[in-house]
């Protein structure tokens, strides 16, 4: 728990140092879907998963955001990858484990996890 | 869904989409009368009456994408599963409040669960969002505003997933402090 004032100025300019970083770099958006359809499949344990991931790896420049259903629902938890330029990816029946593969290998190295692909937008 | 945490998660989903900028969410529990009460109020656009009177008809809903609106409906089934109730109450241009009460004891009851991971996820998706949190249970409180403690974080956002972390934490020993000091672990 932050306890003192002191606990959240060490926060305030960690948070800091990595957001002028994320302004510098090319910015990639993830998608989490949090209808009621995704919440039941998993989708806050997904997105749990991907900030905890991004904050172990100091990956400032990826914001996370949520949409509701888009009626893929057997689908669910769908995650979806935008990157300014590429094709949007969407990737189906995600759990924790497999987000965090997702930001190691398709936000990271920018490698397509093509089996767990369900769709892709120019 | 296997917590009450996820149907909180879920609901306030409908008062962001109802375009509600403030969202107040109390967990009250309730040990003499075995009750345990999740209410949450938003100041999203509100419903009219005969919206309000239909609201748990699962083939009532809003959206485009599908025909069939589970939320409320699934969150009354919980509710009504273990001895409790779910209400509605709404009024166009002032907001919406959905109050669900549970059997305190009831075997039925799903635990409250991961409301840490809830309230964190919540801001760090609607980084705008005046998220208020409070949490009651053996004459012990815990509170939670996301505006106040952004105040003290002063120049970042609730999307930074260094405050992911904070935020999380932060509500997680809250709410063990006042469940182990209040005797009440829901």
């Amino acid at each position: 728990m932050v306890k003192t004032l002191e606990d959240l100025a060490k926060i305030k300019d960690k948070a800091k140092a990595t957001l002028s970083a994320r302004s510098a770099e090319q910015s990639t958006k993830v998608v989490i879907g949090m209808g009621t359809c995704g919440i039941a499949a998993g989708a806050r344990e997904v997105m749990a998963a991907i900030l905890d991931e991004l904050g172990k790896r100091n990956l400032a420049a990826v914001t996370v955001a949520q949409t509701g259903c888009v009626g893929l629902c057997d689908k669910e938890p769908l995650v979806e990858i935008i990157r300014s330029g590429k094709p949007k990816v969407m990737y189906g029946r995600i759990n924790a484990e497999r987000a965090r593969r997702i930001v190691a290998q398709d936000i990271v190295n920018d490698q397509i996890i093509g089996e767990w692909v369900v769709g892709t937008k120019a | 869904m296997k917590e009450i945490s996820l149907h909180i998660l879920d609901i306030v989903q409908n008062s962001i989409e109802a375009g509600a900028t403030r969202v107040a969410i109390a967990v009250t529990a309730d040990s003499q009368r075995d009750l345990l009460t999740v209410a949450i109020a938003d100041n999203g656009r509100g419903m009219p009456p005969d919206m309000v009177a239909k609201v748990t008809d699962p083939f009532v809903t809003t959206r485009t994408t599908r025909r069939v609106g589970l939320g409320l409906p699934l969150l009354a089934a919980t509710a009504r599963q273990s001895g409790g109730t779910l209400t509605v109450a709404s009024a166009e241009g002032e907001g919406t409040k959905v109050s669900a009460t549970f059997g305190l004891g009831n075997i039925d009851r799903p635990p409250l669960g991961d409301m840490a991971t809830t309230l964190a996820c919540l801001l760090a998706a609607n980084p705008s969002l005046e998220l208020e949190y409070r949490h009651r249970a053996g004459g012990r409180e815990f509170r939670f505003g996301a505006s106040e403690f952004l105040g003290k974080l002063d120049g970042v956002s609730f999307s930074s997933p260094v405050v992911y972390r904070v935020v999380k934490e932060h509500v997680d020993a809250g709410i063990r402090e006042a469940q182990s000091k209040g005797g009440i672990a829901l």
